[in-house]
């Protein structure tokens, strides 16, 4: 023990530890800042789809197809003022944003890119991403309740409630993939999905997710809390400059979340489509991100083509729809894994 | 070990200070606000001791859904105001006696919960605990929960659905006189039954309500 002890205060072993910590700040800034440029660039994505489904352009200007317009967006929203109402609860307020953002960073941690290129393999992948996306209610809320107005206010009690409803259901889907897994490490969901995605037994439960993921993000047609012929723009009312690109960063980096949790769960993560031999020497990396964005695809065209749910309706289709046909699946699921001998025990 | 140390220490003062701050901050919503940033400290100490699981689980149910509603009521019911009046008013002098009872009631049964394992270890029957390391925490946890102890996890699930029909039944009122939208009235709906077309003459119009 003693010896341990000084050992660890040898200055070599101290250049060991800041070796170690610069290695982890390099991959974790090799993981952020792609991702946070294809959150800029998926917002254009996004645009542009939704232009073309009404027959329009969309932002095409700015640069070669418009790419650079969300840098032009950004730079805009960096050089105005930041407006903080007097009457608001001013720490609350600043913080909103800041927990938005930060929670749709770290999710990241977890995702795996291939078998070996993810930044913490952890045993409860699957549990800290549902945590993680769980706790993204809280920067709604506060930035509804610190602005101390009332629109911010119906909208942030409006996105909590939505919140809530479909994380139960998402929490259910997510017990019916590990009941086919048995672990709930990312890396053996995907690879548990070599032979067949769960995309197809579990196509209900795809479908469900895909909706449940919707309004989970706040995505249309279940944008209530910022629907914007009633609430002016629901917790972002208050909100200026780089304060409020910071909560529209944060939700579309939400969505490429969700998008990919979809394409982990479901659609076989980072494994080719076909196992033979010219598509598995595409890195899975590429066959992640290919995925990830058919399903935004599929997100930019649901909010192109479908018109705003009623809140009521929203709530209906949660709990009175979803989250009764999840549970009945979750009995299917096991039952027919039991029956067959199929439960993955180790 | 240092660093281990060093997270430790920090989780933990974090806690107990939010925990301070809780019954001491004046408005509501702070205090729960910093009741949430306990829970998360707490769910990293969990999972500094390995119990992943537990942690992962206590910010899903606890920060994830119990503090939202926490928040909702506070929100709603502009708790700040009364707690400041309450503090004010004579009244709270006279909770003081029964929070200090509730407290030392408790603190004794956690001295004697821990006394127990300190100093006698055989006190609860242990030999059932997997302490195998090379299984991860949700395995373990699995492995025992529906198999040695699926009587106590059966009488546990049965108590909260009592609490949750119990809760349902008390608040549950049937109120009359709310308009509410039928969802297969409004599906069912038939063009014939709300479009009519006419040939409408000129200078003579349509009678539209017979």
């Amino acid at each position: 023990m003693q010896k341990l002890i000084l050992n660890l205060q040898a200055p070599k072993v101290k250049m060991e530890y800041l070796s170690i910590i610069f290695q982890e700040v390099y991959k974790i800034l090799f993981l952020l800042v792609p991702v946070l440029v294809s959150v800029a660039m998926i917002v254009w994505l996004d645009r542009r789809v939704w232009a073309f489904v009404q027959k329009r352009q969309g932002p095409n200007v700015v640069g070669p197809f418009g790419l650079l317009q969300s840098l032009a967006d950004a730079l805009k929203y960096i050089f105005k003022e930041i407006i903080i109402p007097s009457s608001s609860n001013k720490v609350i307020f600043i913080l909103a944003p800041i927990v938005t953002m930060t929670l749709a960073l770290i999710a990241w941690a977890v995702i795996p890119f291939s078998a070996t290129q993810v930044l913490a393999d952890i045993n409860v992948g699957v549990l800290y991403l549902f945590a993680v996306s769980s706790l993204g209610v809280y920067g709604i809320i506060m930035g509804g309740w610190a602005s101390n107005s009332k629109y911010p206010f119906l909208g942030a009690i409006r996105s909590a409630a939505q919140m809530v409803s479909y994380e139960v259901s998402i929490g259910v889907i997510i017990i019916n993939v590990l009941l086919c897994v048995g672990s709930l490490n990312l890396n053996d969901i995907v690879i548990a999905q070599k032979n067949l995605w769960f995309v197809i037994p579990l196509f209900p439960m795809f479908v469900i997710f895909f909706i449940s993921a919707l309004a989970e993000t706040n995505r249309p047609p279940f944008d209530l809390p910022e629907a914007e012929a009633e609430l002016v723009a629901g917790y972002q009312t208050e909100y200026s400059g780089m304060m409020y690109a910071m909560f529209w960063l944060g939700e579309y980096a939400n969505i490429l979340l969700m998008c990919a949790m979809g394409a982990i769960l479901f659609l076989g993560g980072w494994l080719s489509p076909v196992d033979m031999y010219p598509f598995t020497l595409v890195p899975g990396a590429i066959w992640l991100i290919f995925k990830i964005l058919l399903l935004f695809i599929l997100f930019a065209l649901v909010k192109a083509i479908v018109p705003r749910y009623r809140y009521d309706q929203l709530m209906r289709l949660g709990w009175k729809v979803f989250l009764p046909l999840s549970l009945i699946w979750v009995v299917l699921t096991s039952s027919y894994l039991f029956y067959f001998n199929l439960l993955p025990v180790n | 070990m240092i660093a281990h140390s060093i997270f430790f220490y920090t989780f933990s003062i974090i806690a107990v200070i939010s925990a301070i701050m809780v019954t001491v901050s004046k408005n509501t919503v702070h205090s729960v606000f910093f009741l949430i940033l306990d829970f998360i400290s707490i769910s990293c100490l969990f999972i500094m001791i390995g119990a992943e699981f537990l942690g992962m689980i206590m910010l899903i149910v606890y920060v994830g859904a119990v503090a939202v509603l926490f928040l909702f009521v506070v929100m709603m019911l502009n708790v700040a105001q009364q707690k400041n009046q309450w503090f004010a008013s004579e009244e709270s002098s006279k909770h003081i006696p029964v929070g200090l009872i509730i407290s030392t009631i408790i603190f004794f049964e956690l001295i004697i919960v821990i006394g127990g394992w300190k100093y006698k270890p055989d006190l609860f029957n242990l030999n059932n605990a997997v302490n195998n390391y090379s299984v991860s925490n949700t395995h373990s946890l699995g492995q025992v929960l529906y198999t040695d102890y699926v009587h106590v996890f059966q009488i546990s699930g049965m108590i909260l659905l009592v609490a949750m029909i119990g809760a349902i039944v008390l608040t549950f009122r049937q109120r009359k006189g709310v308009k509410t939208q039928s969802y297969l009235k409004q599906i069912s709906r038939e063009r014939s039954e709300g479009v009519q077309v006419l040939d409408v003459e000129t200078n003579k119009g349509v009678k539209i309500d017979d």
